[in-house]
């Protein structure tokens, strides 16, 4: 059923028109921090910290009416009143100190917004991963399309998360700690739910201006815009071949404005996931998630199931009987091999890049697990599928497997040795070639293993991370103090268990969004192309041009046997 | 005039080529296609799925000649194109009944 008489851009001034007056309503208060446009009280004494703590000392925070009359916080004030005003006395004697405090301060603040930036442009870079990963592995009549797909995502995803996906997900994260501390972005949506505080959605910074307006927050947001526009490029993949460009667009406006910031809240923007631990001792350090494997991975992946699932199978793919009749081969492995290493590459900006801290010398570690993990899943992959599957090394699942490990050492690249980093990689390359079979055994045709990669081995990761994290960082994680130590190394079940809670929360959440999205866009336009369009390729039909002009393609290999024109 | 189609394997083009050559012959069409005889195909595996590869890649030939070259170029050509082994194709005959060259508007044997 589709409502033909909607107007596709009424709709959509209307939609800016509410976005505009949510964000007239939140403008910074009189009493916010002020934000810092030009970067000039960015970085300064304050943040000069020596290794063990800082040396620059700020005014204590002004107990209120309740914490006066607590003896505890009462005394823990005026210790810091006093200290604080020996160091204001102190600074009176060497002038010189302080300023040159300042530029250090300034310094340290300044690599941290380096760190950040530069990583993120390696991040945004995987958009051309992304795209040619899942080019090659379709067929070359539809390579125009799914190509368009993989380039419309990035600016589409990106104006929705600067709309209001960011305000959403990233409105009450409180101060930016590693790039100043600006506390601008100080309005979380907070519920009571047994007595304890759950955060649901941010609600600062639309549009980037008032309190959002802030260097700090403007490095930010581009790093989390990259982080976004993976997630809104994986279910592409999944739906590939056979959706509408014009569907897909309508995917596109959902994704970054809230389909990805509600979740992406839950965990990094100081909602209640992130809360687990501090509000039920017992469940570690909550829902810890370093660089996205649940966050970007598994939201991917889940949208991509549905999406693949709603959609249907390629034409010819299946007989009646749901057998595989016309496995649909690749058409180019050089392209999804340089995707795959493009991809690999824009994950040193990924994973080290979550630290948000060129400071935070833990950025080696994070790297190297990185690197070993995409070793071991590649090789796992392939030696599995040699020995024990399909007698030959498959190229398509190399790249998978390599995939499926940078997945799934995502979220805990910061909490593992390389040892484990090498197992849980090995441990993903595997899960990746049997949850390839296990979806096209059901009847769901993933093209490109979007769903094996990124949703089941998001899970992966993060239940990893509670099973491998070594305790050797991660002191004060989400407000719990301790480092972040998982089932293998003494930490217990809660760390796993808060991971569970985190995995499963995804993969509902998800579904229901992915859902909703769907069936407007079934109700809008109709997501499945046609027959016809689908068995020419949709590179003429949808795009106009075909991706490959003047080249003969072969059209035995294109068009499956089994699939009857009428 | 006679018409031979050969469907050979693809890497024998240019030997066949060079044996027309030899016996003055001095136009061919050539044509990429794909094909099966006795010579059945296998099967492969992707991600798990079987697939059959039926269809093999071959080159068709197509001379037009005079009935007194026709002997000489099959023979050539069959001897050019064989390798012994199975899927070296096939050649027809066929009678071709007019000939022109468009530039100059000949026809019949000239214009072969």
């Amino acid at each position: 059923m589709k409502v033909k008489s909607l107007s596709m851009q009424y709709v959509s001034i209307f939609l800016l028109g509410i976005v505009l007056a949510i964000s007239l309503s939140s403008r910074a208060m009189a009493d916010d921090p002020k934000p810092d446009p030009a970067g000039i009280v960015t970085g300064m004494s304050v943040d000069a910290q020596a290794p063990n703590g800082n040396f620059a000392l700020s005014a204590p925070a002004d107990l209120s009416a309740d914490d006066q009359k607590d003896a505890d916080k009462v005394k823990a004030y005026n210790d810091a009143k006093k200290a604080f005003d020996e160091y204001t006395a102190q600074t009176k004697l060497e002038p010189l100190a302080v300023k040159l405090s300042d530029s250090v301060g300034h310094n340290r603040v300044a690599i941290n917004f380096m760190w950040t930036l530069i990583t993120g442009f390696l991040v945004m870079f995987m958009q051309a991963g992304f795209a040619l990963v899942e080019t090659g592995l379709c067929r070359a009549k539809n390579a125009g399309h799914t190509m368009s797909m993989n380039f419309m995502i990035y600016p589409l995803g990106m104006l929705g998360f600067y709309l209001c996906g960011f305000a959403f997900m990233f409105g009450g994260m409180g101060p930016i700690s590693t790039m100043g501390g600006y506390a601008g972005l100080n309005h979380e949506i907070t519920v009571t739910l047994f007595g304890k505080p759950f955060g649901l959605l941010g609600w600062k910074g639309f549009l980037l201006q008032g309190a959002g307006y802030d260097t700090a927050a403007f490095a930010l947001f581009l790093f989390q815009m990259v982080f976004m526009d993976t997630t809104a490029t994986i279910p592409t993949g999944g739906a590939a071949e056979r959706w509408k460009f014009s569907a897909f667009m309508i995917y596109g406006a959902f994704i970054g404005t809230i389909m990805y910031p509600v979740f992406g809240n839950w965990v990094w923007g100081g909602g209640w996931l992130s809360q687990l631990g501090v509000n039920f001792p017992g469940l570690g350090h909550g829902h810890v998630d370093f660089a996205g494997s649940s966050v970007v991975h598994m939201q991917g992946g889940v949208i991509a199931l549905i999406f693949a699932w709603l959609i249907g199978p390629r034409l010819g793919k299946y007989n009646k009987e749901g057998k595989i009749v016309h496995p649909i081969v690749p058409h180019s492995i050089p392209m999804a091999m340089l995707g795959t290493f493009i991809l690999a590459f824009g994950w040193f900006g990924f994973n080290p890049g979550s630290s948000l801290a060129g400071t935070d010398l833990r950025i080696a570690v994070v790297a190297v697990n990185t690197m070993l993990a995409s070793a071991t899943g590649a090789l796992a992959a392939t030696l599995y599928m040699w020995w024990f599957r399909t007698k030959k090394p498959d190229p398509s699942m190399m790249c998978n497997g390599m995939l499926a490990g940078l997945v799934a050492i995502t979220a805990p690249c910061a909490f593992v040795s390389a040892g484990g980093a090498s197992i849980l990689g090995a441990i993903a390359g595997i899960i990746v070639v049997e949850s390839v079979f296990f979806f096209d055994k059901i009847g769901i045709d993933d093209p490109v293993g979007a769903i094996s990669v990124h949703g089941v081995n998001g899970a992966w990761g993060c239940l990893a991370l509670g099973l491998f994290a070594d305790g050797t960082y991660g002191d004060g994680w989400n407000g719990v103090p301790g480092t972040v130590k998982g089932l293998f190394y003494g930490g217990g079940m809660g760390q796993f268990w808060a991971e569970c809670i985190g995995v499963t929360t995804c993969f509902i959440t998800l579904t229901i969004l992915s859902l909703i999205v769907y069936y407007i866009a079934e109700v809008i336009v109709g997501n499945r192309a046609t027959e016809d369009n689908e068995i020419e390729g949709l590179d003429v039909p949808e795009m106009g041009i075909p991706g490959y002009s003047g080249v003969m393609l072969d059209k035995d290999a294109e068009t499956p046997h089994s699939v009857q024109r009428k | 005039m006679k018409k031979i189609e050969a469907i050979i394997k693809p890497f024998k083009l240019e030997e066949v080529k060079g044996a027309l050559s030899e016996l003055g012959i001095q136009g061919m069409t050539v044509t990429e296609v794909k094909g099966f005889g006795r010579q059945k195909g296998h099967t492969e595996i992707y991600r798990g799925s079987e697939y059959t590869v039926d269809f093999l890649p071959k080159v068709k030939i197509e001379v037009i000649l005079s009935d007194e070259l026709a002997e000489k170029a099959i023979d050539a050509i069959v001897q050019a194109a064989k390798t012994g082994k199975i899927g070296d194709g096939k050649v027809f005959v066929t009678v071709i009944q007019q000939a022109i060259r468009i530039r100059t508007e000949e026809t019949g044997e000239k214009a072969v």
